[in-house]
């Protein structure tokens, strides 16, 4: 069995600040971690090689520092690593990221392809299902659980207020929430390993895409503006019964037109 | 020259921190307070490859190097000074001196077990009579047919209880004196050796400090490790490499020390202010940090040094010296800038104060230190 886990380099922090005048993040002096939902898929893929033993690639699109977190992945006990960097592919959106992976992808064989549910600097949750729909594969975003069957795997979505547990036919895509699994370390001789491997480096031209269709040429996003939230004011405590508690809460909302 | 760690070990440093981080702090309290041996974090240990950083993969090892192998010594005890010393001790004084002194065959049984974690390793040197004088060794082994009867005890052994493989050292010809001694490799169970009395300690009272006994201990001539009347130059190699370990444990302890510190000193307040305000927090803080960046420096020297095959024993004693000594000085304050609270059971620095008095103790006093360094410089 391969897998293919989708990883993105990310700054670790959640609290990341933007520069205000150029509306974009600021990464100086943050240290880059690998964005924690992509890794609980790496977990998963990694469990998956243990049991049944599944061929494990790790894949990235960024920046040539991206190899840092491939390597990780690769001391954590993945395979193979392929960094898809290109300085045309710098600026893309959602849109761009996932067609250049998709194009990525179709190199490989796979049967079953990890993402992360999004990523802890964009938080769109949108290049896994995209690269699904590029690729023309069922998908199940949001999984918590999963279990492999002949042919098939099952997995449970989570939302907020339930769950669905889905059987797909491989292949397939799974979007991975952090809560999945509590992901294993790196080992020792994993590391020493990981730098004697080769991550191999994909370009524009490896991938055969139209130079209009990749980075800031191929985004149709437009940011018109970023702002960090402001801070709100302090909240007001009521000290009450609970029916007295729910009359409060339901006026207020009124109060402010919300029901 | 460079001063800069390369990737690799920037990534095991990324690793040693988050390991300590969730598998190793959270335990420290409870070990200290019960005198509990870490064996749950050990088998972690082993699952990461870390009971075998330096050793080659194929004898069961990660394939990493020395300084590999004391960076995660440091992290480690900057956490849990008594993890530190299980690691090191394992590494260092068993694990290391199979590798360095055995045959193909010793290495294959007993190398790769311990490398792997699936065994724990100890050193047995240290006698009632035979302590910083290690010549005055009474454990006797006599040759008979294919074996050595062993006959003695042994002092103050790291690990010794919980260890499965121990190296031990004892007379085959007391009337050569030193050049009468010779290294053996004893396993747990072996008819008449025994595990005496456990030493209850000022500190690192996690790890298992205990007698062993030898009573006509039949052990295999195959179990002689390195030259029969090698044993006091095979000693005194293992623990220059086992000062280097022990220097980082000495290291991680001082690390943590400030680490908690400033921490601490960010929160309380006094006068109206955090303690972290007033000069005297500032300045001390800056002694305590520039003291152990220099023992920093001084322990990845021996540690580099060993990598690259490079004479170490003056280096590996000066590290440990000044890296001992450092972690002394610099818990010491640490307890002091918490004040009252810094003496109670409740803030870490109690522990590692009581932890880093034993680096200035075992395996080579301070003074033996000295000894070495200035018999180096006046020759």
């Amino acid at each position: 069995m391969n897998i293919v886990v989708c990883m993105k380099q990310v700054p670790d922090t959640t609290e990341v600040r933007i520069d205000p005048v150029t509306g974009t993040l600021i990464r100086e002096g943050i240290p880059s971690i690998i964005n924690p939902d992509d890794k609980a898929g790496l977990e998963a893929a990694l469990a998956l090689k243990d049991s049944s033993g599944a061929h494990v690639t790790v894949l990235s699109m960024g920046p040539p520092q991206a190899e840092l977190a491939l390597r990780e992945a690769l001391a954590m006990g993945a395979d193979e690593a392929i960094l898809v960097s290109d300085r045309a592919f710098g600026g893309a959106d959602t849109w761009a990221t996932s067609s250049t992976i998709a194009a990525a992808l179709r190199k490989l064989e796979w049967d079953l392809v990890l993402c992360g549910r999004q990523a802890i600097d964009g938080d769109t949750a949108q290049v896994g299902p995209q690269i699904a729909e590029h690729l023309g594969l069922p998908q199940a975003s949001y999984v918590s659980e999963l279990a492999l069957e002949p042919g098939a795997v099952v997995v449970k979505r989570v939302f907020e207020d339930g769950y669905q547990r889905i059987r797909l036919r491989l292949p397939c895509l799974l979007t991975c929430l952090k809560e999945m699994n509590k992901p294993r370390y790196m080992s020792v001789g994993g590391v020493f390993d990981a730098f004697r491997a080769e991550v191999k480096v994909w370009s524009l031209g490896d991938l055969g895409l139209a130079p209009a269709s990749i980075g800031l040429k191929g985004s149709p996003t437009r940011v018109k503006q970023s702002f960090s939230k402001g801070a709100k004011s302090a909240g007001k405590v009521y000290t009450v019964e609970p029916r007295e508690g729910a009359q409060l809460i339901v006026e207020r909302l009124k109060e402010r037109f919300i029901i | 020259m460079d001063f800069q760690l390369n990737q690799e070990h920037r990534l095991l440093a990324q690793l040693y921190r988050d390991f300590t981080e969730a598998e190793v702090a959270p335990r420290a309290k409870e070990i200290d307070e019960t005198e509990r041996f870490p064996e749950e974090t050990v088998r972690s240990m082993a699952r990461y490859g870390m009971m075998g950083i330096p050793f080659p993969k194929e004898y069961g090892g990660a394939g990493g190097d020395n300084l590999a192998y004391i960076m995660a010594v440091e992290a480690i005890s900057k956490a849990c000074g008594t993890t530190g010393v299980v690691l090191s001790a394992h590494t260092s004084l068993c694990a290391a001196p199979i590798y360095e002194n055995g045959t193909e065959e010793q290495k294959r049984k007993y190398l790769v077990p311990l490398a792997r974690g699936e065994k724990l390793g100890a050193f047995g040197l240290t006698e009632p009579n035979a302590g910083t004088d290690a010549a005055g060794q009474q454990t006797t082994a006599v040759l008979d047919g294919d074996a050595y009867i062993l006959n003695g005890s042994k002092i103050f052994i790291t690990n010794a209880g919980p260890a499965d493989i121990y190296i031990v050292m004892a007379m085959t010809d007391k009337s050569k004196g030193t050049k009468g001694i010779s290294a053996f490799i004893l396993e747990k169970g072996m008819p008449g050796f025994s595990i005496g009395k456990k030493e209850e300690k000022m500190g690192i009272r996690g790890s298992s400090t205990c007698e062993l006994i030898f009573e006509n201990v039949r052990v295999p001539k195959d179990n002689l490790l390195g030259k029969e009347g090698g044993g006091f130059g095979l000693a005194m190699r293992t623990l220059d490499g086992g000062r280097i370990g022990i220097a980082a444990q000495a290291l991680g302890l001082a690390q943590g020390a400030i680490d908690a510190t400033v921490a601490y000193v960010k929160e309380r307040k006094q006068f109206g202010k955090t303690i972290a305000q007033f000069q005297n927090t500032q300045f001390q803080l800056a002694d305590m940090q520039a003291k152990t960046d220099a023992a920093r420096l001084l322990v990845y020297r021996a540690a580099v040094s060993k990598d690259r095959k490079l004479p170490y024993t003056v280096e590996a004693a000066t590290a440990k010296l000044f890296a001992s000594e450092t972690a002394m000085e610099v818990t010491t304050k640490a307890v002091q800038l918490h004040g009252g609270y810094g003496y109670t059971r409740e803030y870490a620095v109690e522990r590692m104060m009581r932890d880093a008095k034993i680096t200035e103790i075992y395996e080579g006093t301070s003074e033996v230190q000295r000894m070495v360094i200035s018999a180096a410089m006046l020759k």
